[in-house]
């Protein structure tokens, strides 16, 4: 019937189906995240299986959890924060849900290749050509749908959290173009046309940047939307948002060498990467101090709304990471951390603390609006969702940390003869305690998200406008 | 030229264009508009009371 209505007002049924798959592949790629935790532990775990090994469930995790959790949070952010801000529906309903069932097919795709042990084997860009191909043609077509979107918008300005999600889906286009270039031998096999030190730098152009505008940039949409929203009151300064943007988009390329630290890389490289990488510490607390402060005076409003303390917490897990990323850039400190656990303690202070608390905050927030509820169905769900994954993630780095360390100053021991002071082996001896530590820390979090996924299908099944906002006096 | 020098160039480019923004966003005369631009996320509530609602009705049917 509503052929006229449904043209004036915004698409939301891609944004419900976004939603909902954030919630479950979270669920799925933390679980592999815990069993590959296990298996670190109790190597017996993968049980002789070939695609039950480590080797192969790694990448799994690790596409599941950027690609099909965070990524989903990412496309159902952003048609959402698109469609509000532009006061305008999507550019088209069809792409956009061509964009929701080719990127689940990606998913999928993934998950039946990489436990077959089919992979181009560079980091974050481990799926073979077909797959890439149809991450292009998913991702151009996100485009289309986003910057359409933006051009009849029926607002003269372009709020800052759509130039965030504008500049992580160009980049990311460009980013997985690149270092994507391979022949095909068969379906299944590809060589790189990159090799040696370029192949390196390329990968590293490429899984830098993937940080800087998949796990930052996009993220920081969602977080310039959802703070303010969330708090209720507008952005702490829309003009350090402004700069903000500009200083990462423009520092961020700069600093992917500090990856190959020590490596056949031109020293000067390796030396700009570093002094980039400290620079880049600026721009991003910068935005972290902006997102905090957008609560200022309104700071009661955190001892009621764990949805306000997930996007919060986020933003200081987000401080934390981006002052111990530009410290590991430091050459001389790089050559403690780099092949150590502290690596795996960054990488998940800044997935787990910003980038997954962000998205489950956003999610919280989403849910209700989009299903037609004034609230979630328990906030205290919500609550002790916040405290198993704040407990979770903090076991996790500080174990991490700790082992990191340990591992740095263990390798590099050496008795007054110059012979090493422990073998390899020893030195996995003594993480054994951290790598449990780690597993537990894994249970905590994934026992959060079932809280959340039952939190989010009593809400979406619950009668509509039956669970009413709560009302908190100042 | 050369490489070094067009680097060198582009580099002093971009840090000019970087102040530029700087000096931009914190002009006078960005800043009402700036206001408007922070407040413009409160105002879109009818529009999305409205979609909730088209899809009650539908589901109603
Ligand atoms: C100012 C910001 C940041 C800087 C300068 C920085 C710097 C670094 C450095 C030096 C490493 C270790 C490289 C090595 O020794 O192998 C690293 C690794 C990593 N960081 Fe960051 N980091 C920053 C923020 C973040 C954030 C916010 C996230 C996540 C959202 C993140 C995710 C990662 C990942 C995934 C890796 C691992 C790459 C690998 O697989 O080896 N970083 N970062
Ligand atoms: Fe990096």
């Amino acid at each position: 019937m509503s052929q006229v209505a449904s043209q004036t007002e915004y698409n939301y049924k891609v944004v419900r189906q976004f939603t909902i798959m954030t919630v479950i592949w979270g669920l799925i790629g933390m679980s592999v995240g815990v069993l590959i935790a296990a298996q670190l532990v109790w190597p017996a775990l993968n049980f002789d299986t070939p695609w039950l090994t480590y080797s192969r469930l790694r990448p799994l995790h690790t596409n599941a959890v950027i690609f099909a959790f965070g990524t989903s949070a990412l496309f159902a952010t952003a048609y959402y924060v698109v469609q509000r801000t532009c006061q305008t529906r999507l550019f088209s309903d069809k792409l956009a849900a061509f964009t929701f069932w080719g990127w689940q097919l990606v998913i999928v795709l993934a998950v039946i290749t990489l436990p077959l042990g089919i992979t181009q084997g560079k980091e974050y860009a481990e799926l073979e050509w077909p797959i890439d191909l149809l991450i292009t043609i998913v991702w151009v077509s996100f485009a289309v749908v986003f910057f359409g979107t933006l051009i009849k918008r029926k607002v003269s300005h372009i709020y800052v959290a759509n130039w965030f999600y504008g500049g992580f889906i160009l980049t990311v286009a460009v980013l997985h173009i690149v270092n994507s270039m391979a022949i095909p031998v068969s379906l299944t096999k590809s060589y790189s046309i990159y090799a040696g030190a370029v192949d390196a730098m390329v990968q590293w152009w490429y899984g830098h940047n993937a940080v800087g505008f998949l796990l930052t940039a996009g993220f920081l949409g969602m977080m310039y939307y959802f703070v303010p929203k969330q708090a209720g009151r507008p952005v702490y300064s829309y003009r350090l948002s402004v700069v903000h943007f500009w200083a990462l988009v423009s520092l961020y390329i700069w600093a992917g060498p500090h990856h190959l630290h020590y490596t056949a890389l031109p020293d000067w490289t390796q030396s700009l990467g570093m002094v980039m990488s400290i620079i880049l510490f600026v721009p991003s607390w910068g935005g972290m101090i902006n997102g905090i402060m957008t609560l200022s005076g309104a700071w009661h409003k955190l001892r009621h709304d764990p949805i306000l303390r997930f996007l919060v917490v986020s933003l200081s897990f987000y401080g934390m990471s981006t002052f111990e990323g530009p410290m590991m850039a430091i050459k001389s400190v790089n050559a403690l951390s780099h092949y150590t656990d502290w690596t795996v303690g960054h990488v998940h202070s800044g997935a787990l603390g910003w980038v997954a608390m962000v998205s489950i905050g956003a999610v919280y927030h989403l849910v209700p609006n989009l299903f037609s509820q004034g609230r979630m169905y328990s906030t205290k769900l919500i609550n002790t969702h916040f405290w198993l994954h704040t407990i979770g993630v903090v076991l996790y780095i500080v174990a991490m940390w700790i082992s990191g360390v340990m591992q740095g100053l263990m390798w590099r021991a050496v008795n007054s003869d110059g012979t090493l002071m422990y073998s390899f082996v020893q030195s996995l001896e003594a993480s054994y305690p951290f790598y449990f530590m780690r597993f537990v820390g894994g249970v905590f979090i994934v026992t959060g998200m079932v809280i959340m996924l039952y939190n989010v299908l009593k809400t979406v099944s619950a009668e509509k406008d039956s669970l009413e906002a709560e009302v908190h006096p100042a | 030229m050369d490489y070094g020098t067009f680097r060198g160039i582009f580099t002093l480019v971009l840090m000019v264009l970087f102040i530029v923004i700087v000096w931009w966003a914190f002009s006078k005369r960005s800043k009402s508009k700036f206001d408007e631009a922070a407040n413009a996320i409160f105002e879109d509530e009818n529009k999305h009371k409205t979609t909730i609602n088209d899809k009650k009705k539908e589901s109603e049917k």
